[in-house]
């Protein structure tokens, strides 16, 4: 037990890391079922490519030789095209796998299906591109393993510090969108009531795309943050971290963005305490419990408002 | 008429029996013994593909983690029938118990998420499947119960009364037969009380449970029978492969069936069996896109659920016509077809 309770700090400051991370990728979700509702399954597979972008970034600018480079200069360099494909590429599903159904009236077994083969898509043009063989980020190179702290016996990297502040950033950068500029208003105003936005002159459409983009390229620098950490990414990365982030987004209240940011760090926290007092072999089956547990005793999450019958789960 | 069938409606009765005479000389015509093999494939999964169209066709309610009362069927089956626990049950009992055991096992995952609709229940389905394999990983520490990543092995054969099943061809007929069966009972499942009452729930729950269906019951009753019918499909396979891995259970092994159901045509019993037999099939026939598989079975469910959601076949074909579409007028909403909830 003693030896338990000595890993547990360290395991904490993991799991707040992650749950940032987990977040992030959890805003991507509570966004697009904001405004549409319906859960982006593919989502998980957005957030993986993100990954895929930042690790050719990197082996790009280390084939260059800019290794000295100050790593505050290159992880921009990684995250800004991550976020941008990422978000072109969350309009372009929108546009082309999902506008086509809800536009006819589908409501929701249509969407998710067609989401699900987004999903499978995704995963396996990036297989058949990029190989099936993990990809290794030359993390060391940037944040070398002894830039570290040690506070009370607990080891505090560098990384991980960059990995919450890139992370509360961003969310920081979101709600000042949402909450200040028009783009914002639009989104709040469709997540609403879609019609009656639409006849006080807001281009749904528009709004909906742009919704994506943002939620996407979240995701996509949230692929780089976890690539960074694990230093080994794969195709089917984004299954399990999606179905985290949306168990994270479900536990704050669906729909809700601070809801999305809470629950994240929470099952960020659930994860390690999993890890440490239960096997680690079984933190996944902690995660779904917790999902199945929230949904099944508070649907509505922890952040949710009681929603309208039609908007219900 | 969009799906109208250029024989008659009196040989489109008659087709099903051809079908199912076709089915039965099939495995004779076949070249060798591996194409026999994958026709006692396309048999197991339209099986399977069978039970999730009650889950998914008939009651509407989108299961993503199916392929847990498969794994749960089989590993039930090994536990009975295997050197595993030194049981060695006679495949008929041991089936039954697989049967229950599956049907208590769709309760168990169907009850928590009663209050859950579409796109909640697909995704806590999702979980419940990954802890099932997670379990089957992982449950051979302390005590070994499910053998881990190396299975179970040396699982009995079925034999009936000391006649013991060997080879493809026979266990083609067998799944054939139990196909049979369980195709008999899906229709006569849609066509009987509880099958309106699904169909009711699929199309407006609230308007099913105002007319006094009880939702609850119904969709437990369909988690159920959908359950076991993948527990049978888990018990022939087992008895067929002699060894059962967790790896035989992984999520694809969902979205297979799944895209089966959503291909034929959600709802119609004779479509997801056509489903079952293209996506088995397709494979085998381009043996050298296997790796383009996933990439296509993607684009399709894309594709499908954009141009044709009702699939290749329409809900009732072929036993009743369909009705032709009204032309909508401008601006309304698109009729709702059974993929939209």
């Amino acid at each position: 037990m003693g030896d338990i309770l000595a890993i547990l700090p360290q395991q904490l400051v993991f799991g707040l890391a992650l749950g940032t991370v987990y977040g992030l990728v959890a805003l991507g979700y509570t966004m697009v079922y904001g405004v549409l509702f319906m859960i982006n399954f593919a989502h998980g597979e957005v957030f993986m490519i993100g990954a895929y972008i930042g690790w050719g970034v990197l082996a790009v600018l280390l084939d260059w030789s800019v290794g000295g480079l100050h790593p505050l200069w290159v992880l921009p360099l990684m995250l800004v095209p991550a976020m941008l494909f990422c978000g072109g590429l969350g309009m372009t599903l929108e546009r082309f796998a999902y506008r086509p159904l809800y536009a006819r009236g589908a409501t929701r077994l249509g969407p998710l299906i067609s989401a699900v083969g987004a999903s499978i898509f995704l995963q396996n043009a990036v297989m058949l591109t990029q190989g099936a063989r993990m990809k290794v980020y030359m993390t060391n190179f940037l944040f070398p393993r002894d830039w570290r702290f040690d506070i009370l016996g607990v080891n505090i990297s560098v990384l991980v510090i960059v990995m919450i502040v890139v992370s509360v950033l961003l969310m920081w950068a979101l709600v000042v969108l949402v909450q200040r500029t028009t783009l914002g208003r639009s989104i709040r105003a469709v997540s609403e009531d879609r019609e009656m936005a639409a006849v006080m002159g807001i281009n749904v459409g528009r709004v909906v795309g742009m919704t994506f983009f943002l939620g996407s390229a979240l995701g996509g620098a949230a692929g780089v943050l976890i690539g960074l950490y694990y230093t080994q990414i794969d195709f089917v990365m984004g299954y399990s971290a999606g179905l985290k982030a949306f168990t994270a987004a479900v536990l704050g209240g669906i729909g809700n963005i601070k809801g999305a940011m809470v629950g994240g760090l929470l099952l960020g926290v659930i994860e390690s305490l999993a890890v440490t007092f239960i096997n680690p072999a079984f933190k996944d089956v902690v995660t779904f419990a917790v999902l199945i547990l929230t949904l099944v005793f508070k649907p509505e999450g922890i952040f949710g408002e009681t929603l309208a019958d039609w908007k219900k789960v | 008429m969009p799906y109208s069938f250029p024989v008659g409606e009196r040989w489109r009765r008659l087709l099903p029996f051809g079908l199912a005479a076709g089915a039965v000389v099939a495995p004779l015509l076949a070249p060798n013994d591996y194409v026999v093999g994958a026709l006692a494939r396309i048999c197991l999964y339209a099986l399977l593909a069978l039970g999730l169209n009650v889950v998914v066709g008939f009651a509407g309610l989108l299961d993503i983690g199916y392929v847990a009362f498969f794994g749960i069927g089989s590993y039930v089956y090994a536990f009975l029938a295997s050197p595993h626990f030194g049981l060695h049950l006679p495949f008929v009992p041991a089936m039954l118990i697989v049967a229950a055991v599956a049907a208590v096992s769709g309760i168990l995952i169907g009850a928590p998420t009663l209050r859950l609709r579409g796109d909640y229940l697909a995704i806590v389905t999702l979980g419940f499947g990954e802890i099932t394999y997670i379990c089957l990983v992982n449950l051979d520490r302390p005590i070994n119960i499910t053998g881990g990543p190396n299975g179970l092995i040396a699982i009995d054969p079925p034999s009936f009364l000391g006649y013991v099943i060997q080879g493809n061809i026979q266990y083609y007929y067998l799944f054939l037969l139990t196909l049979g069966a369980v195709l008999l009972a899906s229709l006569r499942l849609r066509d009987s009380r509880i099958g309106w009452a699904w169909q009711a729930i699929r199309e407006d729950e609230l308007a099913a449970g105002a007319m006094g269906v009880n939702t609850t019951v119904s969709k437990l009753q369909a988690f159920a029978i959908g359950a076991t019918f993948a527990g049978f499909a888990g018990g022939l396979l087992a008895s067929w492969q002699r060894s059962v891995f967790p790896d035989n259970f992984l999520f694809h092994e969902s979205i297979n069936i799944l895209a089966m159901v959503i291909l034929g045509g959600m709802g119609n019993v004779f479509g997801v069996i056509l489903g079952a037999a293209i996506i088995v099939s397709l494979p085998e026939i381009f043996r050298d896109l296997a790796l383009y598989r996933l990439l296509a079975f993607g684009g399709m469910l894309m594709v499908l659920m954009i141009f044709r959601p009702q699939g290749l076949l329409p809900a009732r074909w072929p036993f009743a016509a369909h009705a032709p579409e009204k032309p909508e007028p401008a601006g309304a909403p698109a009729p709702r077809s059974a993929a939209d909830d």
